[in-house]
């Protein structure tokens, strides 16, 4: 059974990584590097300024 | 053969007061009556708010295994908040102190993803017309997520029409490893876990928002001690013939293809049980373990033991049900889950999806909502140089499911979209031409003001006079645009479709 397990682990272990540790030499990873930063400068501007206070506001009843 | 899976969606929302008192009842209550008020002005009509839900067939309390439950507790049907019916075949509501949209039944899994981002523009437009209610500084938001983060949690639950005959045992054998494993593309991502004692070291980040809640593999609760396979049996159209399977385990999407994906590759795992096509089942021996191990293990490599003794990843039980719902698909072709066009997409989308988490999950930020959520949660924290502590990571996994188009993360997250824009708008209004939602919603459009209740198996008309006449509409399938559209719009009146009718 273990034999098995092991032949079948193919899942990469990269998807646990940082996306900046992923090496970016291709052009196509320049690229989705910059559309990324882009991305993650409108999260500075639109993310609730006050993340403490908001994390610890946001309380709903339990539901279904 | 396997029934045609007449399909809906049932999701509670999050929903907050910034700047105010954040009553949840009251505030769900504003949503929704503001929703439905508004509509009225722009119709320029008095409000249809008087079209209230009919209770007379709910019985949340009777269980799918043939008994009634005693020292568990049943929903209770809460008659006295507000109950509003759409005119696309929608109920919206508050339920447990949330706004809870139920879609109208849609006959295949592409039609789900369209009446449920139909939802999300109604909570929208009614987010608008709520705030702009309150006083100047306060603001109605909604969220589309399952939990608050402090372990309380709110559902998007499924529903499937089934065959009455199978036995339930079967049902629960066969779809609860489906329940387990599909998390690896239904899940929408959560920061941490709301276990006690599990902090960010052993879970900075998991697969689903849902799974920390459930403790049991079958039952009738829905608040306490949920269930993996929910036994509510409560069919809402004829008992003798349709059960309906009442699905609590899954998390609310925000990606079209997760929603596609969650309720497409399920109509198919139900379709074979129908079909009794699945031979060896993936039960796992400790079913509630494994739907845990699963949301928490972000290399999707760790095996789950089965009951059997044998074991497997939740990724290889997929390739197993997608395997056997290809041949299934050969010999039996796809009418179950809407004809072949849609039934091919959903198993070539399967199989993509698949294919992605064995190879590169990054490469599913546009499909798979936890992929999504977790490549802006990981970028930023290296950006800023964060522990998973950080409550800036917190902020943004709720920030991700804000349906405020300029706060949500998930607009800008580059989600890949399957449903166009202007059949998104038809379906905020229209309802679906394929099932009964069409009589019940195109009968709103048309008589609103002699219709006085409605639910899913029935519509009550006052016409003046005479006594109330209740239309049952028994048959998911039938009601449908095919059947009524040329009746319904040839009938000056709802008398003039009630004596047509024979009612």
């Amino acid at each position: 059974m273990a034999e098995r397990e092991q032949k079948k682990k193919q899942a990469p272990a990269k998807s646990d990584e940082a996306v900046e540790d992923v090496p970016a030499k291709s052009e196509q990873g320049e690229k989705i590097k910059a559309e990324l930063d882009d991305l993650l400068d409108e999260i500075d501007e639109v993310l609730e300024s006050n993340a403490e206070d908001f994390v610890k506001s946001y309380v709903q009843k339990g539901g279904q | 053969m396997a029934l045609r899976k007449v399909l809906g969606i049932e999701t509670e929302y999050g929903i907050l007061v910034r700047g105010g008192e954040s009553n949840p009842i009251a505030a769900s209550s504003i949503l929704i009556n503001a929703y439905v008020q508004e509509l009225a002005r722009a119709q320029s009509r008095p409000a249809a708010g008087r079209i209230g839900w009919d209770f007379e067939d709910e019985q949340p309390g009777n269980d799918a295994r043939g008994f009634s439950a005693d020292g568990t507790m049943p929903p209770e049907v809460e008659t006295h908040l507000v109950n509003a019916v759409l005119t696309n075949g929608a109920r919206y509501y508050v339920d447990h102190a949330h706004p809870e949209l139920s879609t109208p039944e849609c006959a295949d899994p592409r039609s789900i993803v369209v009446y449920d981002r139909a939802a999300e523009r109604i909570l929208q437009r009614s987010m608008r017309a709520a705030t702009a209610l309150l006083p100047e500084g306060q603001e109605v938001v909604v969220y589309k997520n399952n939990s608050d983060r402090k372990g309380n949690s709110y559902g998007c639950h499924e529903n499937y029409l089934m065959d009455r005959q199978v036995p339930f045992s079967k049902i629960v054998a066969h779809v609860m490893p489906h329940f387990i494993t599909r998390q690896i593309f239904t899940g929408a991502g959560k920061v941490g876990s709301e276990v006690a004692g599990l902090g960010s070291d052993e879970v900075p980040f998991q697969l689903t928002q849902r799974a920390d809640f459930f403790e049991e593999e079958v039952g009738l609760e829905t608040t306490l001690k949920r269930p993996i396979v929910n036994t509510r049996d409560e069919p809402h159209c004829d008992a003798q013939k349709y059960r309906r399977l009442h699905v609590i385990v899954g998390d609310a999407n925000l990606a079209e293809v997760a929603t596609y994906l969650k309720v497409g590759t399920t109509a198919l795992v139900l379709s074979m049980i129908e079909d009794d096509w699945l031979r060896r089942d993936l039960l796992p021996a400790r079913p509630v373990q494994a739907l845990r191990q699963v949301s928490y293990d972000l290399t999707l490599a760790r095996p789950i033991e089965l009951a059997d003794g044998s074991s497997m990843t939740a990724l290889e039980a997929q390739w197993e049900y997608l395997d056997r719902a290809r041949k299934y698909a050969e010999d039996r072709g796809l009418a179950c889950v809407g004809g072949d066009e849609v039934g091919r997409d959903v198993l070539q989308r399967w199989e993509a999806v698949l294919t992605g988490l064995e190879t590169d999950p990054g490469r599913l930020a546009g499909q798979v909502d936890w992929v999504a959520k977790r490549r802006l949660i990981d970028g930023y924290r290296t950006r800023h140089d964060l522990g998973w502590d950080d409550a800036r990571l917190a902020a943004m996994d709720l920030q991700y499911h804000d349906l405020r188009l300029d706060k949500s993360l998930a607009a800008r997250a580059g989600l890949e979209q399957i449903a166009g824009d202007d059949e998104i708008d038809a379906a905020v209004h229209d309802p679906p031409p394929d099932t009964r939602a069409f009589f019940r919603g195109r009968c709103l459009q048309r008589w609103p003001d002699s219709i006085v209740a409605a639910n899913w198996d029935s519509l009550v008309f006052d016409v003046g006079g005479d006594p109330l006449r209740r239309v049952p509409m028994m048959e998911p399938l039938r009601g449908t645009r095919a059947h009524v559209g040329s009746l319904i719009d040839g009938c000056e009146s709802a008398a003039d479709l009630l004596d047509k009718l024979g009612q």
